[in-house]
């Protein structure tokens, strides 16, 4: 194996945290090296330096052996480095074929913008991706899978030597990941090299060649995928060979909590129906899961249910209560809240800082709640670090100094600040790693036994098997099946959720 | 706080250091900056631009605008005057109500407080777009201020004393422990709007809803009636001034105000609150209006033309922001 890219000894200081502390990193040419680590352990940190974004405090970087000085991130395009980053940054009012080609537009004879050329390149790559996905079309307008798509694209245009990918299939649904996989197989033969990271052990033990571990902000070691397994890998990353899973809970199922009746959406412009005719309800004590394809309308149905969406016909009851067009505050008051998906764009406020998007849903009960109160805040919100196992110095910090994963336990944090009576979650373990995974599926049968009704959305089916008492299959806008018990298996999921 | 380096420290208190510079400098040249009757002159001046820019702050803060603040003073200083002048005319029953002063302040305040809320209004339910709903008020509120006397002032509102409306002027010439009232109140106003943005839910709300909209949405946050209340807040702010300067004058004048809504975002901007909502703060906007008052006043002492004296101005605004954005950089940067 030929060595392409070197890191020796980097440091990485932000104020308050050593991010990155000696570590080295070896990159083989034209094999897909992939890197894991527990939340905060380090590794976007390490790619942001490879890709120029950041500067490391020491360290040196060799490319070909050759000692390399990265300062921007126009060095790292001009070594043939690109990145696609954890968490997305594109232009949400610009279409598809603009965001892949921004910085970077076709231009014709006359210096201004080829958009014919810059829409045919643009469905060569989705066909290559296998995407039905218009160039077009707003990024705003299509979901987070399909721009995580657009994200993958715009790196592929770009045609480097050095690809890094961020959590590339966080977002990705089984068969858009697999079409990844392919597309990644097929560059490695091209001898481009990729650097890989996931939370997901089986994907990275598919497709790595070589795998890296960071553990709190150290190198820990490199090996052969070939000669390691999942258990190794765990190991490694927390010190401890495997997570007991989740035991069964002792929920007692107990009465109606959230009840809806003959939902019906339409799709946006068009009179055909996302969701036709959708009624179910959820009990307290218990972990109701929803499992679709891609874009069967499970966030959308969550959406309903909290308020967000209101052109819907329908009713739906919270307790045998009518919910009326109330507003998303008169809900969150009455116990219904929700984990969305876009932890981005409607998770988090980025000025903020990690206690104040803690209790940004917080309610309150007497007037005296109106007035902060400082030390009260800052006992809740360490409850919450503790509770949830979020890595951060200091809770004044902005939440965007956060990792990936510890972003996402803060948006969860800040749900259950709320004291839900429905907890809904729309891939809530979207970029967190394995054990803290463990540790939310543990909550949630922890909460289920309190009596909270809890709503599950994940597009993993495994997640979906070890926690879910009852799952409901969507497809083509219709409940397809109910499945609870014994008949739980990833084969049934599967064969009703293709309708 | 702690841990913070003393260059954060000092990065902080920039605006601070800028303004403790600039009158260092005045203090030097202009001979008679430092006397008490100066400073007192200039402090009043800061204040009307600060009550505007504290309200300016919440708009701001949320990501919104407010270009009708200038307006709403003149309209507000109008309908104190009529008040006083002719009373309230209540026509089909032929009858004129005289009120007493702290009514027709308290009347005037919340006309501010109206309009200001109209225009939040306007934005939350029809979602147009801050700058355009501001603009069509700034010429609405106007088009009110001149309608009200005929294009004419309301001169010498001294009042008379058998209709019991005599002491406003006392408003903009009285003092307390040798300072004048109109400085209190900003101190007042500062203090409680300090204490709002820090310390109340509705603060950290104006934040988050300038931060990221659809997040604060989701998180419960009343979106629309926040936003309402900054817009609201803004025109009270513009009340207040509207009544102080027309008691500053002893006559309202319909034109009063124009262009002071571009004063009071200069001091905001200054003050370091980014226009694109979710970052700054009060006490930042007030060094800001100082900065702008400090400059004016010693510009006026050295006898700097009034020509040259915008183009200064002008330039030492667009400069401060320069110099921010480049130490942002390279603060982030450097650790
Ligand atoms: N701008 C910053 N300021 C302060 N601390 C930061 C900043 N960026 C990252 N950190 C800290 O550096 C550490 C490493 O973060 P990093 O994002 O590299 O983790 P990660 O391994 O990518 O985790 P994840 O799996 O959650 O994405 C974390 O503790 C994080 O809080
Ligand atoms: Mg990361």
């Amino acid at each position: 194996m030929e060595k392409i890219l070197e890191a020796k000894n980097i440091n990485k200081v932000y104020p308050g945290v050593v991010a990155l502390d000696s570590v080295n990193f070896n990159v083989y040419k034209a094999k897909v090296n992939v890197l894991v680590g527990e939340n905060g352990a380090g590794k976007s940190t390490l790619m942001k330096i490879l890709s120029g974004v950041e500067k490391q405090t020491s360290g040196e970087l060799f490319l070909n052996n050759k000692i390399l000085e990265i300062n921007s991130t126009k060095d790292a395009e001009e070594n043939s480095i690109g990145i696609i980053h954890q968490e997305l940054n594109f232009f949400p009012n610009l279409s598809v074929h603009e965001n892949i080609f921004i910085a970077n537009e076709i231009l014709n004879s006359h210096k201004t913008i080829n958009v014919n050329k810059q829409i045919s390149l643009t469905k060569e790559l989705m066909l290559k991706l296998k995407q039905d996905i218009n160039p077009n079309s707003r990024l705003e307008s299509l979901r987070i899978g399909q721009q995580q798509i657009v994200e993958i694209a715009k790196a592929l245009q770009k045609k480097t030597q050095i690809l890094i990918m961020d959590e590339p299939s966080s977002a990705l649904s089984k068969n858009e990941a697999s079409v990844l996989f392919d597309v990644i197989k097929e560059l490695t033969n091209q001898g481009v090299t990729i650097i890989y990271i996931s939370h997901k052990l089986e994907e990275i033990m598919q497709i790595g060649d070589v795998i890296t571990v960071l553990r709190d902000s150290k190198f820990i070691c490199e090996e052969q995928i070939s000669k390691i397994d999942i258990p190794w890998i765990t190991e490694q990353m927390v010190g401890k060979r495997s997570f007991e899973s989740v035991n069964d809970s002792q929920a007692k199922i107990g009465n109606k909590v959230i009840e809806a009746k003959s939902i019906y959406l339409k799709k946006s412009k068009s009179e055909e129906f996302l969701l036709d005719n959708i009624s179910f309800n959820s009990k307290s004590g218990e972990i109701l899961s929803f499992y679709g394809l891609m874009g069967s309308g499970r966030t959308e149905l969550l959406e309903i249910i909290m308020g967000l969406i209101k052109d819907f016909d329908g009713s739906i009851y919270l307790e045998n209560n009518k919910l009326s067009q109330t507003s998303i505050s008169k809900r969150i008051s009455k116990g219904i809240v929700l984990v969305p998906e876009d932890r981005q764009g409607q998770g988090l406020v980025q000025c903020l800082s990690v206690l104040s998007n803690t209790l940004l849903s917080k309610i309150s009960k007497k007037i005296s709640d109106f007035f902060l109160n400082s030390n009260q805040e800052r006992s809740a919100v360490n409850k919450a670090i503790d509770y949830l196992g979020i890595k951060v110095s200091n809770s004044d910090n902005l939440i965007t100094s956060l990792s990936g994963g510890n972003q996402q336990k803060v948006v969860i944090a800040k749900a259950l600040e709320t004291n839900p009576k429905l907890l809904m979650l729309d891939e809530p373990t979207r970029g967190v790693d394995i054990g803290a995974k463990q540790e939310i599926f543990y909550i949630m049968k922890k909460l289920a036994e309190k009596g909270l009704s809890i709503i599950f959305v994940s597009s993993e089916i495994k997640e979906v098997l070890a926690v879910a008492d009852r799952v409901l299959v969507l497809a083509k806008g219709k409940i397809t099946k109910e499945l609870t018990g014994s008949e739980l298996t990833e084969d049934s999921l599967v064969k009703h959720s293709q309708g | 706080m702690k841990g913070m380096t003393i260059k954060a420290a000092l990065f902080k208190l920039r605006a601070f250091i800028a303004l403790i510079f600039i009158f260092s400098f005045f203090a030097f040249t202009a001979d008679a900056f430092l006397s008490s009757t100066n400073l007192i002159i200039l402090t009043k001046h800061v204040a009307i631009n600060a009550i505007l820019a504290i309200g300016m702050t919440f708009v701001i803060l949320t990501s919104g605008i407010d270009l009708s603040v200038g307006s709403i003073v003149g309209l507000c200083g109008m309908i104190a005057g009529l008040l006083i002048d002719k009373g309230l005319v209540i026509e089909f029953l032929n009858v004129v109500i005289y009120f007493e002063i702290w009514v027709i302040v308290i009347i005037s305040v919340i006309v501010g407080f109206i309009f200001g809320c109209i225009n939040g209004f306007i934005i939350t339910r029809f979602s147009v777009a801050p700058f355009i709903a501001t603009l069509g008020m700034l010429y609405v509120a106007r088009g009110f201020a001149l309608l009200i006397n005929d294009g004419a002032t309301f001169p010498n509102l001294i009042g008379k004393e058998e209709l019991n409306n005599t002491g406003f002027p006392l408003i903009g010439s009285g003092t307390f422990l040798s300072l004048p009232y109109t400085i209190w109140v900003m101190f007042i106003l500062a203090l409680i709007a300090v204490f709002l943005t820090t310390r109340t839910k509705f603060g950290r709300h104006m934040y988050a809803i300038g931060g990221n909209t659809k997040a604060a949405n989701l998180s419960g946050v009343n979106v629309n009636g926040v936003t309402l209340l900054t817009y609201g807040l803004s025109g009270f702010c513009a009340g207040v001034v509207g009544v102080i300067v027309t008691s500053q004058l002893i006559s309202s004048h319909p034109a009063t105000g124009t262009t002071w809504e571009l004063n009071a975002i200069a001091a905001v901007v200054l003050g370091g609150t980014s226009l694109m909502g979710g970052r700054g703060s009060i006490g930042g906007t007030i060094i800001g209006a100082f900065v702008i008052g400090v400059l004016s006043n010693g510009m006026i002492l050295e006898g700097v033309s009034s020509f040259w004296q915008k183009v200064i101005m002008g330039s030492i605004i667009v400069l401060a922001v320069m110099i921010d954005q480049l130490q942002t950089k390279f603060i982030e940067k450097d650790d």
